[in-house]
């Protein structure tokens, strides 16, 4: 699948959805039940500070894609992390530079990557542009 | 009976509605909000009397410079200040701090001593620990124990004739402590060194009167006490004053400029370089007017009433922990709660929180050293303010137990 395609996908899942909590709960679930990384990981060399929340992000190259592990302390970070897990891993170099994360508006989760909240996701974002960018560097 | 109905009406934003949920503003150790009376001030000025001061003959400068100072007065005699020029206006206490701390670079030699206390915010850590670098003082810190409170008996060791400096915050911004100011100055003065106390927390709550604390240096910032943001106030004893050197160059801080050499102006001037918050200042003033309207005895034991009822009402809720002092009817500490859900993140909660419409403050609070000490990543504040009534604190207890409900 398409990042475009799985960014639809979450847009119609979150559309079933009736108000914040039913939203919040899901990703309290989502945050709560993925194992994220590999414990092996969770060391500073992976971390992004927030000053809110801890994150940790690990990125490896399978079959010329791009695969993300990643993990937070606050569950509800997780439960973002496991959306855009599920957006940006698995897919060529390329297309991770390529994509944008607009899809955060329309499933009413745009606050939590706001610099404001200080929670890390912004700067994890950045992180696996920046691995993709390394692993296309490494292809051409 | 305190008259909260007629107080709430004064700040329109209370009014307001947050996620579709009337707005319940929790988070007054972070910023306070703006009675009516401040706003209009601001209002005012800008309408009818906008000028810069002290350095016009037309009618404006003279109304803005006249109310200008008129503030700086009205700062004194609230603090109660011997001279009106040991005010000097600030955009707030970080940068009062840090005038202080520029001013000492001077003064201090290698192997002098600095005492800074174990429940500090960073911005009363870090511009110590580059005045040490500078200078080669060395930065000793006062502990704490586990309930939030310095622990003297190490103070007492800690002071010696190496002592020069002491910082302290009169109130803890992470847990609300009440710290034994008066002693520690008093203990201070008997090895010559001097102090500066922090009263960023302490001044929306109580009312300290400098000359009978006898402190050397006490900061502010006006946006904690129902004033404007970007001002505030350095208080320092006109000998101190006199002794430290300029922070900033520029106009208004000069007396006599040619290229080969300026003397500086007279205090306060000498250390308001620029044309300062002119509308800030004069804000400043009608804030603390309008405490004291209310009254800084009505106030402390009104929130303190608050802060029962919360920590009591909070404390019934399975897993909940209080950092800070939990003594005696909580008497050493103001209305600030700080608290963690057992297994639960501060983040999560205070996300969970604001789509309530409760506005907290989550994480470190920028005391990382007390976070540290309790070994945990942060936690969830919540700050009352005289505006504050126990139905928003019944909200918050509500909130938090749906969150943790959530979470779990």
């Amino acid at each position: 699948m398409t990042i475009q395609d799985i960014q639809n996908d979450i847009i119609d899942e979150f559309s079933m959805f009736d108000n914040w909590e039913e939203r919040y709960q899901y990703m309290i679930d989502l945050g709560k039940t993925l194992p994220l990384i590999d414990e092996q990981y969770k060391t500073d060399d992976h971390l992004i500070k927030g000053c809110q929340s801890k994150v940790w992000v690990h990125a490896n190259m399978e079959n010329n894609k791009v695969v993300f592990t990643a993990d937070s302390d606050a569950i509800i970070t997780k439960g973002v992390i496991a959306i855009l897990i599920r957006v940006f891993s698995n897919q060529k170099p390329s297309e991770i530079i390529e994509a944008n994360t607009d899809f955060i508006d329309e499933i009413g989760l745009k606050e939590h990557l706001s610099p404001n909240r200080a929670n890390g996701l912004v700067s994890m974002i950045k992180q696996l542009k920046m691995y993709a960018i390394a692993y296309q560097t490494q292809l051409n | 009976m305190f008259p909260i109905e007629n107080i709430r009406k004064d700040f329109p934003i209370l009014s307001r509605k947050v996620h579709g949920k009337p707005l319940v503003y929790l988070d007054n150790g972070a910023t306070s909000q703006t009675p009516i009376q401040v706003i209009d001030t601001i209002v005012d000025y800008y309408t009818n009397y906008n000028a810069n001061i002290h350095r016009g003959v037309h009618t404006l400068s003279q109304e803005a410079t006249d109310k200008y100072e008129e503030a700086r007065h009205k700062i004194q005699a609230h603090f109660n200040a011997k001279h009106a020029h040991e005010i000097i206006m600030t955009s707030g206490t970080t940068e009062s701090i840090n005038l202080v701390a520029h001013g000492f670079a001077s003064l201090l030699n290698e192997g002098d001593e600095v005492l800074v206390s174990a429940l500090e915010h960073h911005s009363n850590i870090v511009p110590w620990q580059m005045l040490c670098e500078k200078t080669g003082a060395v930065l000793k810190v006062i502990p704490m124990n586990d309930e939030g409170e310095l622990v003297m008996a190490e103070y007492d060791k800690l002071l010696s004739d190496k002592t020069k400096l002491v910082f302290v915050n009169h109130i803890s911004n992470a847990i609300g402590t009440i710290n034994p100011i008066k002693e520690i100055i008093d203990k201070a003065h008997k090895v010559d060194a001097a102090v500066l106390i922090d009263g960023a927390q302490a001044c929306p709550h109580v009312k300290p009167d400098v000359q009978a604390l006898d402190v050397d240096f006490y900061v502010v910032s006006a946006h904690k006490m129902c004033g404007p943001t970007g001002v505030g106030m350095l208080y320092g004893k006109e000998a101190w004053l006199n002794k430290l050197p300029p922070y900033q160059g520029g106009g208004e801080m000069i007396a006599e400029v040619t290229f080969e050499k300026t003397t500086y102006a007279d205090l306060p001037h000498k250390f308001e370089a620029g044309t300062p918050n002119i509308c800030g200042g004069i804000a400043f003033g009608a804030a603390i007017d309008y405490l004291n309207t209310i009254g800084f005895d009505n106030i402390e034991t009104y929130e303190h009433e608050l802060l029962e009822y919360a920590t009591k009402n909070l404390l019934e809720i399975e897993g909940l922990k209080i950092y800070g002092p939990s003594n005696s009817a909580l008497k050493n500490k103001t209305s600030v709660i700080s608290f963690n859900l057992e297994g639960i993140h501060p983040y999560d909660v205070g996300t969970i929180l604001d789509k309530l419409g409760i506005a907290v403050r989550t994480g470190h609070h920028c005391a990382q050293p007390i976070m540290d000490y309790f070994k945990i990543p942060g936690t969830v504040r919540a700050s009352f303010a005289f505006y504050n009534t126990k139905k928003e604190v019944d909200a918050l207890v509500a909130g938090v137990k749906k969150a943790k409900m959530m979470l779990e």
